[in-house]
């Protein structure tokens, strides 16, 4: 199963990015086979919609969770119809590299 | 320019996409039934909800409620009577789910698939998890102060306020048990 991670920067040691449409990059990350990918988010800068786009890109790569620090208004609800679980972590400190050791350790 | 519309709450999608009518060439004029409408039948004729009621669970009007659910009734009698086939598409609907909160790594999960019941945070795998409710209004008219450190009750005293109480075990500030911020506090796993 996939899992996307908004992340503030494109490595396991950078912190969880506290918005889910502008964030820097995101982890997607593959529970069987521990792969990671890092995607830079195009719709950074953009001036609006940058939700809905962002949630098109990870839908794209087949991923079944989201984490990330808060998510807008239009996205929960793009979410649930696609049925994607979304996962809210509120604490920006947290590595990339932390809440992937969470993850195994679920499996 | 008219008023927009109402998104239509909905409680539980239907999980498969329709009907069609047995023994007869499958042809292409199927009734389109808006989730809504499903929504609306599910609730009235399933649920047996009564019409204030069940516009309340999809957060609309009664009148509005209504008209939903006469178009419903009125697109199966079409389909049964012509015979012809149900699908389930469209509607200006969102879709509720459940929001959970776990005890141990202190995130939120929501949980799109009602069919599992679920056991585990979604993040970290622990079963220490509650279901998130919006009753704090209820609840905050229970008169007792509480530790955020330790748990330590004590009964409320009228006009003080009971961040002015202190812990007699850890001189810590006290709350006022069940309020917003107490439920934060928890959630946010304070200890």
């Amino acid at each position: 199963m996939k899992v996307a991670i908004t992340s503030t920067g494109n490595s396991p040691e950078s912190t969880l990015d506290s918005r889910f449409g502008r964030c820097s990059y995101f982890v997607v990350y593959d529970t069987e086979n521990h792969a990671t990918e890092f995607i830079p988010n195009p719709n950074k800068e953009s001036v609006e919609g940058a939700g809905p786009a962002s949630v098109t890109l990870v839908a794209s790569k087949g991923v079944k969770k989201v984490v990330s620090g808060e998510f807008g208004a239009k996205v929960k609800t793009i979410f649930d119809s696609l049925q994607i679980q979304l996962i809210v972590l509120n604490e920006p400190e947290k590595k990339i590299s932390e809440i992937i050791d969470l993850l195994n350790h679920q499996n | 320019m008219p008023r927009p519309k109402r998104i239509r709450k909905m409680t539980n999608p239907p999980h498969f996409k329709g009907y069609i009518p047995v023994g007869l060439p499958k042809e292409n004029n199927s009734v389109v039934l808006n989730y809504e409408e499903y929504e609306a039948i599910r609730l009235s004729d399933f649920e047996l909800y009564g019409q204030v009621e069940a516009a309340h669970v999809m957060d609309i009007s009664r009148s509005t409620y209504a008209r939903i659910y006469e178009s419903a009734r009125r697109k199966v009698a079409q389909a049964f009577v012509q015979g012809r086939a149900i699908v389930f598409e469209g509607g200006k609907v969102y879709f509720n789910s459940e929001w959970y909160s776990c005890n141990n790594c202190g995130c939120w999960f929501n949980h799109p698939a009602k069919e599992q019941e679920i056991k585990n945070c979604a993040l970290c795998g622990s079963t220490d998890i509650e279901q998130y409710s919006d009753n704090s209004q209820e609840t905050t008219t229970e008169d007792i102060c509480i530790c955020p450190k330790c748990g330590n009750e004590k009964e409320h005293t009228p006009s003080v306020p009971c961040k002015k109480e202190i812990c007699p075990k850890c001189n810590c500030q006290m709350m006022r048990k069940g309020a917003p911020h107490h439920h934060r506090m928890r959630n946010n796993n304070c200890r």
